[in-house]
Parts: structure tokens; C-alpha cells; sequence
């Protein structure tokens, strides 16, 4: 096999002296980690070496001698570097050399032992890989070999080719940290040999980092403790917690702070991203709920919603009073009419009430001839009439509202500090209790519809002469009595001719009741991208790519002939997709239970439909 | 050491490879896509834009013909970014891996590296594509479970696609490159 050895790009300018480094006999490879300069004394270096083993648990040992001269030095030099091979006995012994300010490398491995066989490594076979030290370290290969536990001892078991070498880089930290302003006995070349790197701001916030999270840790548990006490679990109170995505909403947040604000540090890489970008991602949600609040409050938007919804007198509410009036001329002053011949109290808030007339529009064109479809008169009246005293009703709930619109609207406001998700899961509520009538309609018309479906199947079946056998799960024929079948074809035909009547109303609200759910679901995508997108792993691939490395990719270098081949290692940064793919944090969950073909055969039976369950809902 | 030739892909047009020999265990073939053609670009950018002109003369808004400009340049952006490969290289190193990259028209460079640990055998293949059958290069990737298994087929050259002989010329080398690898097992 063809011996490789990797050589890091800092040492290419460094003076003559030792290679100290890692043989990976497997793969026939040499990790050089640093460069050993004169003087040393041997058996300083050999308690480095030790010292290093003891604290990384990575073998290195010295593996040859590099030798960076002019051109016409005396040999004297040369003789000396192949003396100490005597001394630190390694097979096989490598001997790198290049010309100081020309391009001649050049790169010899001799086995001292055993006779030069076909086995013996020559000069054409030997690879000369360049990597550049400081991105190997800190970089991090996905998906992540199996490297060695830590204190799992020496074995290679496990991390397989090229992973090595990045296993070898990060495990030897300890060979890094002395530089060359350090009064040490041995003097090494390696990436942070002019300089440790640090910086006073991170010191800082790792020393500051410590209490404050203790703090903060203390009271996120108090808060925890607080709303999982008894009083929440009663009924009335679970029950509308569960429906509301607001407490949703505020329980994620609220884990996403006690999983930033722990104590406990990160055990590996993985987990450290989580928290980074579950920090990233609260401060980005944070900010911009600040800068909707400030917006809101700013240009006086609350008061002008707030008038829009606060009571005005309005022309068009007592102009559907007087349509309904000729609508129904009979019941009108009749003292058991629903509606009212003159409202009495507070005029109902503007946009709801066009969203009322709107409906109301909706239920008497329903109650004429729709499309041109003939529908049956008298139910259609029934219908119509049931839905419009609904609306009323709703008229009436929004009615006992309206005076504490603007309060409410300016303390909800306010929850945007908590971040844009919670403003945004308000307004999905809202939205589902301002829709509130729409969503009755849509159950009223599916229950009937359903009703009817059932029905018409179960009749069905006994026009043909079969019924469904319970026992055996299957349909058999029976043989009916005269009457049975005669009520029962009469009824079948019955609701035969009855069902465009209840299938246009159900259309009509299901399509409604869709478009509401529609709005509701996209704000809840809005929400879900917010609380899983991973931006500190995409900002990191974006700044610093060699961080997040999906592999390594080669570069051939210069080659001159008589000398070995020189390849450039270079990191391959992951793809944006895949860092998304593996760093996406855990949303609220709500995603469609249903796939496309499940939703339509529910619409067509009747069954209700609630595409937007939160996580742990019971199935209906 | 360094040739140049020219073959032909499946579809007629001229491909041009490269070979590099660095040295006994490494050795490079580069392969040049036919270039982005003035007609086709011309043909296409008339088209978007006639298009444009008649809905404008329809609808008498002039927002149809700014966006027609901007879908014609994102496109082409687009086109070059992300569609458009100009040369694929394939560099095969003896006990180290496989590399394989794709340059686009814009500059941007994808590689992807396959150690060799992982393959198995480089081979030519037959496929059916669209009405024809074609050859293709193919690395063949071993399967961690099984010995004799394969795991994966990793096509090479795929937006190139020459034709039998240029594939025949890099198949010769490969396999003397991987000769040496299965004749060398690992050292004890």
C-alpha cells in the first residue's frame, strides 16, 4: 500500500527538526501533528510524548525527521537527521525535506528492520497529503464516524479512513497548547505555536455564564412548578388549554428557556448546536415580537383596530334588518320571530358585522334558487331559517364584546414580548373565536349530512334486498316482510330527493369552515418555521463552512518529476440542506394527520374534519 | 503526463477528455461539456419575450414586461448556477479514494470523494435511457453488512454522458489503478 503521510500546511515553513505525530498501521498512514526544533534532549521528548498520551489517549510517537535547508548546505546536516534515526526507532522512518525558497520536496521511508523486500516502501510510493491544522480541529464530520469514546482507550475500532486523521487533530489538543513564547524544554511547531488563541469576550461570558444561568434556571423551574400544579388539570380550564395554540405556544417557549438556561453542560458537539440554536432562534423570535410591539404601539395601531371593531352607527345594519323584514313577512312582528323589529343597545362592531351581512347574503341566496339548482322549498326554509338565528345569536355574543375590545387587543399586544410565535398563535386564536359561528355551521351542516349518507346507505341496501350483518362484518342478503320494505323505499326515496338540498349546504359551509382552516394553518406554518429553523448551524455553515464538514476533497499539487506526489486535503462543507435536515429543532408538532386521499373520502361521508390537532389530542 | 482528445457523447455533440497522469497511483480525466450554445439562448430569451409582449398587449400592464426581464435573468442565473455543467472530473487516487467534480458555468465547483475502503469495482454498465440503451461508468460501493453485497452504484459522468469508447479509456485506467489496490491488501 502506498504510504501516506499528512502534513499540516503551518509546519511547511517551519525549521529543521522531528516529526512527532501518529502511525495508523491499518491504512499505512502518518498524522504528523508538530515539528520538534533543536536543541532537544531525546528523553524530554519522549516524557512529552508520554504526557500527551496520558491525557488524550492517542499514541503518537516521533515518526521521522524534517529537514528544511538552502540548497548548497553541507551534508553535515543530512547526517545528522539520519543519526537520530538510531535514537527514536520507528518503523518506518519517514525523512521529509525541502529547499528553503525553492519547490523541491522530497520524501524517503525506510524499514530498518527485515531485509528490503517487494514489501519496502520507495520513494515513488509515498503520498505527501497537505491539511491545514486549524480547520481539521475544529471541524466536525457528518454524519459523525463512530469515533472512540474518549475514555475508551486507544483503539482505532470504529473510525474508519479519513475520520482518523480528524480524530488524531482534535484528540491532541493537549500537543497544542504551548506556543513558542512558552519557556518549555522542548520547542514545537504546530498551528497556535505563535500565538494560543482566545478571546477575552468568550472568558468573560463563560465566567458571567455560570451564576446567571443558575439564577435563571431557579426561576424557569419555579414558573414550570407553578403551571403544572393541580388547579390547571381541573376541566373547564384543561379543556381550553388544550384547544387554545396560545398555551401551546407558551409551553414550548418555556422549554426552550430550560433547556438554554441549564446548568448542565453540553456532552457532545450535537447537543451544543441544539442549545446554540435554540438561543439564536428565541432571541431572533424575541426581537422581532419587540420590533411588531413597537410597531403596534407606534403608530397607534391598536387604537385604530380597536375602532374599527368598537361600536359605530351604521347605515347597512339597519338596511339587512329591512331584507330580513320582507324576507320573512309572516313571522315579522310575530311574537315568537327571532328577530327583533328594532334593536335595542349598542350597534355591533363594524367588520364583524360585514362579515355577518356577508353571510347573511350567503344564507338567503342559498334559500332562492342557488346556481339555478332547484332545491326543496320547505326544507330549504327550515335550513335557512335555523342558520339565520344562529347568526343572530352570534350578533349578540360579539354585542356583549365589544366594549372590552381595546383593552383586551392592548394587553395581548403586549404577549409579543414573549416573541413573534406567541403574537402569532394569539391571532390564530382569535381568529378561531371570531369564526366560531362558522365552524357550528359546518358542524350542524356534517352532522346532517353524515345522517343522511348513513341512512341513505343502510336503505340502499334494503331496496336491493341485503342487509349488513354485524356479526360477520359483511353484507348478506334478508328477506323482508311487505311492510318493512314499503317504509323503507318510501323513506329511501325520500331522502333521496332531499339530498342536494343538505349536500349544497354542507358544500357551502365545508368550503368555509376549509378557508378558515386554510388562513389558521398558514399562520401555524409561519409559526412552526420560526420555532425549527436551525439559523446558528446555517449562519455557521454560511461563515464559517469548514466547521460543518460532509468530507473532505482533494487538490493535486505541482509535481515535479523525481519527487513525491503532493495532494491538498481540503474540507467539502455540508449542504444547506442537509445541515437543516440534521440540525432541525422540534416544533409544536402540528402537522395534517391526513393524507390527501383520507380528506376527501372524509368530506364526501360527512365525517368532521380537524386537520390542525395540537400534539396529544385525543382522535374525535 | 497530459493528452487530449476528443470523443462524442450520446447525443452527437463533442466531448473533449483529459488525461493527467501524476504518477503511477494518481491519475486524473477531465471531461468538457459542450458550451452554452448563443442560439439556443437566443431562441429562449425571444420566446419568454413574445410571450411576454402578447400577454402586455392583452392585459396593457406594463408590470408583465419588467417581469419578463426579471424572469429571463433569474433564469438564466439560475440556469448557469445550478443546471449547467461545464467539465467533469474524475481523479483517481491509488489507496486513497475516488474524487468526483463537477464545475457549472458560474464557477461553482460540487465534489463529492469516495474512499476506497468503500469501493468495490469500477465497471461499465448498460442502461435504458428514454429510446436508446447507453453505457455508463459506474463505482460500485461495498456493502458494510455483507461481503459480497453491494451497497450503492454511483453513476460517474452523468451529465457528460460519452459514448463507449471514451468510457472504455478510462475504464482501462481505473482498473490498473485498482489492480495495484487489490494486489497490495493492507500492510499488517
Amino acid at each position: 500500500m502506498v504510504l501516506k503521510a499528512f502534513f499540516p500546511t503551518c509546519c511547511m515553513s517551519a525549521d529543521s527538526g522531528l516529526l512527532v505525530g501518529r502511525w495508523v498501521p491499518e491504512q499505512s498512514s502518518a498524522v504528523v501533528l508538530a515539528v520538534v526544533h533543536f536543541p532537544f534532549i531525546p528523553v524530554q521528548v519522549k516524557e512529552l510524548l508520554a504526557q500527551v498520551h496520558q491525557a488524550s489517549r492517542v499514541g503518537l510517537a516521533v515518526l521521522g525527521t524534517w529537514c528544511h535547508r538552502h540548497q548548497d548546505a553541507e551534508e553535515g546536516l543530512g547526517h545528522f537527521l539520519e543519526g537520530l534515526g538510531a535514537i527514536f526507532s520507528h518503523e518506518p522512518w519517514l525523512q521529509l525535506s525541502r529547499e528553503r525558497g525553492g519547490k523541491l520536496w522530497s520524501c524517503k521511508a525506510t524499514c530498518h528492520q527485515g531485509p528490503p523486500g517487494p514489501a519496502a516502501p520507495d520513494e515513488d510510493q509515498v503520498m505527501l497529503v497537505f491539511y491545514d491544522q486549524r480547520k481539521v480541529l475544529l471541524s466536525q464530520l457528518h454524519p459523525a464516524a463512530a469515533l472512540p469514546d474518549r475514555q475508551a482507550g486507544d483503539g482505532t475500532a470504529g473510525a474508519e479512513g479519513l475520520a482518523v486523521v480528524f480524530d488524531t487533530v482534535a484528540r491532541s489538543e493537549a500537543l497544542f497548547r504551548s506556543d513558542r513564547f512558552d519557556d518549555g524544554p522542548v520547542r514545537l511547531s504546530h498551528w497556535q505555536s505563535e500565538g494560543v488563541e482566545a478571546s477575552i469576550l468568550a472568558e468573560l461570558a463563560k465566567r458571567a455564564s455560570g451564576p446567571v444561568c443558575a439564577l435563571l434556571a431557579c426561576l424557569l423551574s419555579l414558573v414550570s412548578a407553578a403551571s403544572a400544579c393541580r388547579l390547571f388539570q381541573l376541566w373547564p380550564l384543561s379543556f381550553i388549554c388544550s384547544k387554545l395554540s396560545v398555551c401551546e405556544q407558551l409551553r414550548h417557549r418555556l422549554e426552550q428557556l430550560t433547556l438554554i438556561f441549564s446548568t448542565q453542560k453540553a456532552e457532545n458537539p450535537a447537543q451544543l448546536m441544539r442549545k446554540a440554536n435554540v438561543l439564536v432562534s428565541v432571541l431572533l423570535d424575541v426581537t422581532l415580537g419587540l420590533a411588531l410591539l413597537s410597531w403596534l404601539h407606534g403608530k397607534d395601531c391598536i387604537g385604530q383596530l380597536a375602532k374599527a371593531l368598537v361600536p359605530v352607527a351604521d347605515v347597512s345594519w339597519s338596511g339587512s334588518l329591512v331584507v330580513l323584514e320582507h324576507l320573512f313577512p309572516a313571522c315579522w312582528g310575530h311574537p315568537d320571530c327571532p328577530f327583533p323589529a328594532q334593536w335595542v343597545g349598542p350597534l355591533p362592531p363594524v367588520c364583524l358585522q360585514h362579515v355577518a351581512e356577508e353571510l347573511q347574503h350567503l344564507l338567503q341566496w342559498l334559500m332562492g334558487a342557488p346556481a339555478g339548482l332547484k332545491m326543496n322549498r320547505a326544507l330549504d326554509q327550515v335550513l335557512g331559517r335555523f342558520f339565520l338565528y344562529h347568526l343572530h345569536l352570534w350578533i349578540s355574543y360579539i354585542h356583549l364584546m365589544s366594549p372590552f375590545i381595546e383593552r383586551i387587543l392592548w394587553h395581548v399586544g403586549l404577549s409579543a414580548c414573549l416573541g413573534l410565535t406567541v403574537a402569532l398563535s394569539i391571532l390564530s386564536d382569535i381568529i378561531a373565536l371570531l369564526t366560531f359561528h362558522i365552524y357550528c355551521f359546518y358542524v350542524y351542516g356534517a352532522r346532517l349530512y353524515c345522517l343522511k349518507i348513513c341512512g341513505l346507505s343502510s336503505l340502499w341496501r334494503l331496496f336491493r334486498g341485503k342487509k349488513w350483518n354485524v356479526l360477520r362484518q359483511r353484507v348478506d342478503s334478508c328477506s323482508y316482510d311487505l311492510d318493512q320494505l314499503f317504509i323503507g323505499t318510501l323513506l329511501f326515496t325520500i331522502l333521496v330527493f332531499l339530498l342536494p338540498t343538505t349536500a349544497l349546504y354542507y358544500l357551502v359551509f365545508t368550503l368555509l369552515r376549509l378557508l378558515v382552516v386554510a388562513v389558521q394553518g398558514l399562520i401555524h406554518l409561519l409559526m412552526d418555521l420560526v420555532n425549527s429553523l436551525p439559523l446558528y448551524s446555517l449562519s455557521l455553515r454560511l461563515c464559517r463552512p469548514y466547521r460543518l464538514a460532509a468530507g473532505v476533497k482533494f487538490r493535486v499539487l505541482e509535481h515535479e518529476a523525481g519527487g513525491p506526489l503532493r495532494l491538498l486535503m481540503q474540507i467539502n462543507p455540508l449542504p444547506y440542506g442537509r445541515v437543516v435536515h440534521t440540525y432541525r429543532l422540534p416544533s409544536c408538532g402540528c402537522h395534517p394527520r391526513h393524507s390527501w386521499g383520507s380528506l376527501c373520502r372524509k368530506l364526501f361521508f360527512g365525517e368532521l374534519i380537524y386537520p390542525w390537532r395540537q400534539r396529544g389530542d385525543k382522535q374525535d | 503526463m497530459e493528452d487530449e482528445r476528443s470523443f462524442s457523447d450520446i447525443c452527437g455533440g463533442r466531448l473533449a477528455l483529459q488525461r493527467r497522469y501524476y504518477s503511477p497511483s494518481c491519475r486524473e480525466f477531465c471531461l468538457s461539456c459542450p458550451r452554452l450554445s448563443l442560439r439556443s439562448l437566443t431562441a429562449v430569451t425571444c420566446a419568454v419575450w413574445l410571450a411576454a409582449y402578447g400577454l402586455f398587449t392583452l392585459c396593457e400592464n406594463s408590470m408583465i414586461l419588467s417581469a419578463a426581464i426579471f424572469i429571463t435573468l433569474l433564469g438564466l442565473l439560475g440556469y448557469l448556477h445550478f443546471v449547467k455543467i461545464d467539465q467533469e472530473t474524475l481523479l483517481i487516487i491509488d489507496s486513497l479514494g475516488i474524487q468526483m467534480t463537477s464545475s457549472y458555468a458560474s464557477g461553482k465547483e460540487s465534489t463529492t470523494f469516495i474512499e476506497m475502503s468503500k469501493v468495490k469495482d469500477v465497471v461499465i454498465n448498460e442502461a435504458i435511457y428514454m429510446q436508446k440503451v447507453i453505457y455508463y461508468l459506474c463505482i460500485l460501493l461495498k456493502d458494510p453488512v455483507e461481503p459480497h453485497g453491494i451497497s450503492q452504484v454511483v453513476p460517474v459522468f452523468q451529465s457528460a454522458k460519452p459514448r463507449l469508447d471514451c468510457l472504455i479509456e478510462v475504464y482501462r485506467s481505473c482498473q490498473e489503478i485498482l489492480a495495484h489496490q487489490k494486489a497490495t491488501p493492507a500492510s499488517p
